[in-house]
C-alpha cells in the first residue's frame, strides 16, 4: 500500500493538505501542551510539597490517613489508562469547558492526567534538598512556609525544571492522543489522515513534527536545568 | 547565662527505647568559650540540639537568660533562634545562592527589607575575610572559607549564642587552626558565647575555657579546661586525655616490665632532665614506651608512660623520685586499669 507514496499526484495532494492545515495543528499542539502542562504543575507542585512536608518526621506532618489518602489518589489516576481517563472525566470536562470534544475541552482530561504525575516528579525534586538544610533553616527561626519557599523550592530548582521538560513531553504525547476525542493538533491530523484515509504521507508528516518538538522541548529544558543549577563549577575570576 | 537543669532524652525506635542524654546538668557563664567533648555517639549533638530545641528534651530544661525554652509554644521558639545561631560540620550553605544570597537568608527570615540585608551581609562577609566572595556560589569556594561564610550567615542576626556542632571535624589542621581563631575574635569582640561540640581534644585545648566531658549520654566531668585535662578523673576523659588509649595494648604480654604513667604540667617539670637523672641517682634504667606533650591555655602539659625493669622495689623507687619534683605525677599502670 505503500506502493503509490511517491506518485506525483500523491505529493501534490499531501503537500496542500500541510501548508493548509500543519500550521494551525502545530499551534493547536503547542498551546494544548504548554496549558496543560502549566495547570497540571500548579496543581501538582503543591501536591508534590505537601507529600514531603506532610510525613511523620516533615516539617507540617499531616494526619497519616489524610497523607495515605492523598498518595492513594495519586496512585489510581496515574494507573488508569489515558484513553480510559478521557471517557471517565467528560462529566467534569463538559462542567469546566462546556463541551466534551474540541482542542479546549481536551485540556481538561489531560490535567487530570498529568498533575498526579507532576505530583510525584515534585516529591522527587524536592526530596533532593537535604535534611542538614532543612535543619539549618530551622536553626535559623525559619516557619514551615519560609522552609517550603526560601530552601525547599528555590534548592530544587534545577531538578524541578529537568522534571517539568520530562512532564512537558510526556503531556505533549498524551496530547496526540486526544486527537480520538476531536482535541485539535498534530495529533488529530496523523489520526484523521493516516489512519481514517490512508494518507500515510501526512501521518508521516505528523509524526515528524511531534519528534521535532519532543526534540525541542527537550534541549531547552536541559539547557535551562544546567544554566539555573549554581553546584556546578565554574571558574570564579 | 545557659542552665541546662536535668536534662534527659530519649528516641523510640523499631528496637526500642534509646537514652541519648540521662540527665545531663550544665550551666555556661555569659561570654564562655565552652566546649563539649566525646565520641562519637556520646550524645553531643542530641544536646547542642536541644539547646535551641530543633531536640526537645523527653525531660529537664534548658534556661537561656531566666526564659525556659521548653515551655514555650513552637512560634516563639522561632523568634528566640535568632539569638541562638547555629554553625554545622557540613557548612549547610544554600547551594544555589551566592555567598551574598546565604548571608542574607537569616534577615530574610527575620523580615529584614532587602538593601538592609544586604548591607549588613556585605560587613559581615568582610569580617570573616571574604569581602571579595559576595558574588561567589558556595560551590566556587574551599570548605574553610564555606565555613567562613556559614560564620557570618550566623552572626547575621545578632545572636547571643553561636553553637558550633563539630564546626572543624571535615576541615584539615590548619584551615581548622584559621575557623578557630576566627571563632575565638568573634568571641572576644562580640561577646557572644560560644558552645563547642567535637570529639577532638586539640579544639577544646586551643580554645577553650571550660569543658564538659559527654560519655555515654552522661556527663561524667566538667571544669576548667586546665583542670580537668590535667588531672582526668573518669574513665572516659582519660581516655580523651591519655591518647596511647588503653595503655592495656601497650603493656600487655610484657610480664617482665613493669610500667608507670608520669603526668607533668608547667615548664620547670620540662626543664629539667629527669628521666636522665633518675638512672644516674637511683639507677633505674626507664625506657619510654609512649611519650606526648601538648600545651594547654598556654602551659606545657605531658604525659608518658615509662617501662621500668625489676620489681615492686624499683617501681616504688622511681614512683618516689619522680614526684618529688613539683607538677609532676607518677602512677603505676596495671593491664586491668587504664
Amino acid at each position: 500500500m505503500f506502493r503509490d507514496l511517491s506518485s506525483q499526484e500523491i505529493l501534490q495532494e499531501s503537500w496542500r493538505i500541510i501548508a493548509a492545515e500543519f500550521p494551525l495543528a502545530i499551534w493547536e499542539t503547542v498551546y494544548v501542551t504548554v496549558l496543560s502542562t502549566a495547570f497540571a504543575i500548579i496543581i501538582g507542585l503543591p501536591l508534590g510539597v505537601l507529600l514531603v512536608t506532610g510525613e511523620k518526621d516533615g516539617i507540617l506532618p499531616l494526619p497519616s490517613r489524610v497523607l495515605r489518602t492523598l498518595n492513594g489518589l495519586i496512585n489510581l489516576l496515574r494507573s488508569i489508562p489515558f484513553l480510559i481517563l478521557m471517557i471517565l472525566v467528560f462529566p467534569l470536562t463538559r462542567l469546566l469547558a462546556g463541551t466534551v470534544v474540541g482542542t479546549p475541552a481536551s485540556i481538561v482530561p489531560l490535567v487530570i492526567a498529568a498533575f498526579p504525575f507532576v505530583a510525584r516528579l515534585a516529591e522527587t525534586s524536592l526530596r533532593e534538598v537535604s535534611p542538614n538544610t532543612i535543619e539549618m533553616a530551622q536553626s535559623m527561626g525559619a516557619s514551615p512556609l519560609q522552609i517550603i519557599t526560601k530552601v525547599m523550592i528555590p534548592e530544587s530548582i534545577p531538578s524541578l525544571i529537568s522534571n517539568a521538560t520530562t512532564a512537558i513531553t510526556t503531556i505533549l504525547g498524551y496530547s496526540a492522543m486526544s486527537g480520538i476525542i476531536g482535541g485539535g493538533g498534530l495529533g488529530k491530523i496523523a489520526i484523521n489522515y493516516g489512519y481514517y484515509r490512508y494518507k500515510y504521507l501526512i501521518m508521516i508528516a505528523a509524526v515528524v513534527l511531534l519528534i521535532i518538538l519532543v526534540q525541542i522541548f527537550q534541549s531547552v529544558g536541559t539547557r535551562l536545568a544546567v544554566k539555573a543549577d549554581k553546584r556546578i563549577k565554574v571558574k570564579s575570576n | 547565662m545557659i542552665e541546662i537543669k536535668n536534662i534527659s532524652k530519649q528516641f523510640h525506635t523499631a528496637e526500642g527505647t534509646v537514652e541519648a542524654l540521662k540527665d545531663v546538668s550544665l550551666s555556661i557563664p555569659d561570654g564562655d568559650i565552652f566546649g563539649i567533648i566525646g565520641m562519637s555517639g556520646a550524645g553531643k549533638s542530641t544536646l547542642v540540639r536541644c539547646i535551641n530545641m530543633l531536640e526537645r528534651p523527653t525531660q529537664g530544661s534548658i534556661v537561656i537568660d531566666g526564659v525556659d525554652l521548653c515551655g514555650l509554644p513552637e512560634r516563639k521558639l522561632r523568634k528566640l533562634r535568632r539569638d541562638i545561631s547555629m554553625i554545622f560540620q557540613g557548612f549547610n550553605l544554600l547551594m544555589q545562592r551566592d555567598c551574598l544570597g546565604n548571608v542574607c537568608f537569616p534577615l530574610e527570615l527575620a523580615g529584614k527589607s532587602k538593601p538592609v540585608a544586604k548591607k549588613r551581609a556585605l560587613e559581615l562577609l568582610d569580617i570573616v575575610g571574604l569581602g571579595d566572595k559576595a558574588k561567589a556560589y558556595p560551590a566556587q569556594l574551599s570548605g574553610g572559607q564555606q565555613q567562613r561564610v556559614a560564620i557570618a550567615r550566623a552572626l547575621a542576626t545578632d545572636p547571643k549564642v553561636l553553637l558550633c556542632d563539630e564546626a572543624t571535624s571535615a576541615l584539615d589542621p590548619t584551615t581548622t587552626n584559621s575557623i578557630l581563631e576566627l571563632i575565638r575574635s568573634i568571641n572576644e569582640k562580640l561577646g557572644i558565647t560560644v558552645i563547642i561540640i567535637t570529639h577532638q581534644m586539640s579544639v577544646v585545648e586551643s580554645i577553650c575555657k571550660h569543658v564538659a566531658i559527654l560519655d555515654n549520654g552522661a556527663v561524667v566531668e566538667q571544669g576548667e579546661v586546665t583542670e580537668v585535662f590535667s588531672h582526668p578523673k573518669s574513665t572516659a576523659a582519660r581516655r580523651l586525655v591519655f591518647p596511647e588509649g588503653d595503655s592495656d595494648s601497650l603493656i600487655a604480654g610484657d610480664a617482665e616490665q613493669r610500667f608507670i604513667r608520669v603526668v607533668f604540667n608547667g615548664a620547670r617539670a620540662t626543664s629539667s632532665p629527669l628521666i636522665a637523672k633518675m638512672a644516674v641517682e637511683k639507677g633505674i634504667e626507664a625506657s619510654i614506651a609512649y611519650a606526648s606533650t601538648r600545651s594547654i591555655g598556654g602551659k606545657a602539659y605531658g604525659s608518658m608512660l615509662l617501662s621500668i625493669p625489676g620489681g615492686d622495689g624499683a617501681v616504688q623507687a622511681a614512683i618516689g623520685y619522680l614526684t618529688q619534683t613539683p607538677d609532676v605525677l607518677a602512677e603505676e599502670v596495671t593491664a586491668h586499669v587504664s
